[in-house]
């Protein structure tokens, strides 16, 4: 049994002479004790409102939310044991730092120097002990952002919830601050769950990452599995960077297998007894289907097809290089520099074994071969 | 702050000066007149030097009014009391039932909860005089003529749209997840309205306490009809210096000083709040 178990959450916003909005469709998750969960998604996607719903700021329409075995849906927030760090800050104007941050253990009955010695040793955790005894419309944004985690952090609960914790923070800063964190988690076996649309910040604070777009939970795994198996289009397009190539191919038979072609002179041929029944079934039946490649694993310079360079960039440690393949836009990224200009033509490599292919539907039929 | 040439500043401080004086004067002719005699003020041409006299404030303190006529009784003291009574129970009234129906304008979205706020609202749209008819009937009826009660509940119906729509402007400005972090910390709904929204809504509370205490205080038609002698607040008991003798513009005077200095006094007081309600957006974020 999970720590925190979703099961079947819908939340519908209703509001007077609006068409009503659906934020959550029957989402199904599970988190395990000690686990780190990151809601990945554009702005939008039901993300936040999924973590308001665990607080107990929205009510769920349908569906159940337990914490530890309980029930929860139904109890006020201050019952919940649930510790939460807002988008907003929401830091207390009259109280000090320090006060804000102690504010959040008043309630526990907690000796004054325990309290005093929490309070400091996550202000060190989050780099703010030196502005304890300022108020907060005195101090900056991300500092600002800082308090708001460590009130959060401060507290002995269930379950962590974090909203943005880090969307106003330098980048060294917030690089430090993700390890120390992440630490902090982990040593305590805390359960925490924190919404983003960074994939960086999901994939290094998180255990596993719950992709979430219009409502709809896509998919919810590991970083790896998200790249090497992604579930649907969405996933696929949303996750690595820069996204995945997806392209049409027209579906033909040949022998021992099927040949997906972009165009007249690129073509994969996949061999029939490598992929599965299912997958050969919805080959069989239709005469287009769109395929998936990460720009990672195509070969630049070597290979069989002849392309033309739109573009080629040099990021000081890998280089993105946009061709024109069969009448269509491809990228590629290579650890190495590349040595030509836009207009001249290059060699490219396209091993079938790394293409996804996705059904009709969206949804991946056949992943790459992980190599 | 850029001060500008010379002549800009000569020209702001004689424009500072003519509107100044624009509007002191009618506030300081009053308070000049109010230590004139009746003689003293009606002589023309008007002069500035004359010898004060305080008999028109005796006169309203002692509640004895000599005029060319004789002695007349009158209960400016009383009334200014009657004021002060039915103002301050009028706002406390509309505080109490006022600041938490803000709140939950301002927090929830309920069926026909922006026809209600608009209905308290379309209490101040309606011109007195169309009320005071069935107002006064009902109230004759219900035994409610002339009573505190009556025109406390009558005067709080002129409060409580005000601090309504002010207050509830100053709860949406405050970021719902302060009271959320409170309440996630272990607090009640009840708790984070009374230590978290009510506190950062205080000067916003403050000044639209103020207003509404200044629109009660000012108020005439309602006590001129639902109130006697003994209840009468200052604005209807002034017309007592309106005599057979004549009008007492002395007194008059002296008793628009002594029924303004209450307001003017508060608004003083409460400066800092007003200022500090109109900054409140600072809090934010």
């Amino acid at each position: 049994m999970g720590m925190l178990e979703l099961r079947h959450i819908d939340k519908t916003y209703r509001s007077r002479g609006k068409p009503p909005v659906h934020a959550v469709r029957s989402l199904d998750m599970e988190v395990g004790k000690g686990e780190i969960v990151a809601l990945l998604g554009s702005s939008g996607c039901g993300k936040t409102s999924t973590l308001r719903m665990i607080a107990g700021f929205e009510s769920v329409t349908s569906g159940t939310i337990a914490l530890q075995g309980r029930r929860i849906d139904h109890l006020a927030p201050a019952r919940r044991k649930v510790a939460m760090a807002f988008e907003g800050y929401s830091l207390y104007p009259p109280l000090t730092v320090r006060e804000n941050i102690a504010f959040a253990l008043k309630s526990q009955q907690i000796a004054r120097s325990e309290m005093s010695r929490r309070v400091e040793a996550v202000a060190r955790l989050v780099e703010i002990e030196g502005i304890l005894e300022s108020f907060p419309r005195a101090i900056s944004g991300g500092q600002q952002q800082r308090v708001s985690l460590a009130r959060a952090l401060v507290r002995d609960a269930d379950l962590y919830l974090l909203d943005e914790p880090m969307g106003q923070l330098e980048p060294q800063l917030r690089a430090v601050l993700r390890g120390r964190i992440k630490n902090l988690l982990a040593e305590r076996g805390m359960t925490a769950i924190f919404v983003t649309h960074d994939q960086t910040e999901a994939s290094a604070l998180a255990d596993r990452i719950a992709v979430m777009e219009d409502g709809v939970l896509q998919q919810f795994a590991s970083e790896r599995e998200l790249k090497n198996q992604p579930a649907n289009l969405f996933v696929a397009s949303f996750i690595g960077e820069p996204p995945m190539n997806l392209l049409e191919t027209d579906v033909s038979r040949c022998d021992g297998g099927f040949r997906l072609s972009m165009s007249r002179e690129v073509a994969f041929e996949i061999r029939g007894d490598a992929l599965d029944r299912v997958v050969q079934k919805t080959l069989e039946e239709t005469a287009s289907v769109r395929i998936g490649i990460r720009p990672q694993k195509i070969a630049v310079g070597t290979g069989e097809v002849r392309v033309r360079i739109l573009s080629n960039q040099w990021l000081g440690d890998q280089s993105h290089v946009a061709v024109e393949c069969g009448g269509k836009l491809l990228i590629a990224v290579t650890p190495s520099r590349v040595a030509a200009r836009p207009g001249d033509n290059i060699q490219f490599g396209l091993d079938p074994r790394h293409i996804h292919i996705f059904g009709a539907d969206g949804t991946c039929i056949r992943h790459a071969e992980v190599s | 702050m850029d001060h500008g040439s010379l002549a800009g500043r000569i020209f702001r401080g004689v424009a500072l000066a003519l509107i100044l004086v624009f509007f002191m004067f009618p506030i300081v002719w009053i308070l000049l007149m109010s230590f004139q005699t009746n003689e003293q003020i009606l002589r023309i041409p008007p002069r500035i030097l004359f010898e004060p006299t305080l008999a028109n404030y005796e006169a309203l303190i002692s509640g004895q009014l000599r005029t060319a006529a004789g002695n007349l009784e009158i209960s400016f003291m009383h009334n200014l009391w009657n004021s002060f009574v039915l103002s301050s129970l009028a706002v406390v009234l509309a505080l109490v039932l006022g600041v938490p129906a803000a709140y939950a304008f301002a927090r929830y979205k309920f069926k026909l909860g922006e026809t209600i706020a608009f209905t308290l609202l379309s209490f101040r749209f309606a011109p007195p005089l169309l009320v005071l008819l069935p107002l006064s009937l009902y109230y004759q009826e219900l035994g409610l003529n002339d009573t505190y009660v009556g025109i406390v509940w009558v005067y709080q119906l002129i409060a409580l749209p005000l601090i309504l729509w002010i207050v509830r402007g100053y709860f949406e400005d405050i970021s719902p997840d302060i009271e959320h972090a409170y309440r996630l910390a272990g607090h009640s709904w009840r708790e984070a309205f009374t230590h978290i929204a009510v506190p950062l809504a205080g000067p916003g509370i403050a000044a639209a306490a103020l207003l509404s205490f200044i629109f009660c205080w000012n108020n005439f038609v309602f006590a001129l009809i639902l109130a006697s002698a003994d209840k009468q607040p200052v604005t209807v008991g002034a017309l007592a210096f309106v005599t057979a003798s004549g009008i007492q513009y002395g007194q008059i005077a002296a008793a628009i000083v002594l029924s303004v200095m209450p307001t003017l006094l508060l608004a003083l007081y409460a400066q800092r709040y007003l200022v500090e309600g109109l900054s409140l957006g600072a809090v934010k974020g």
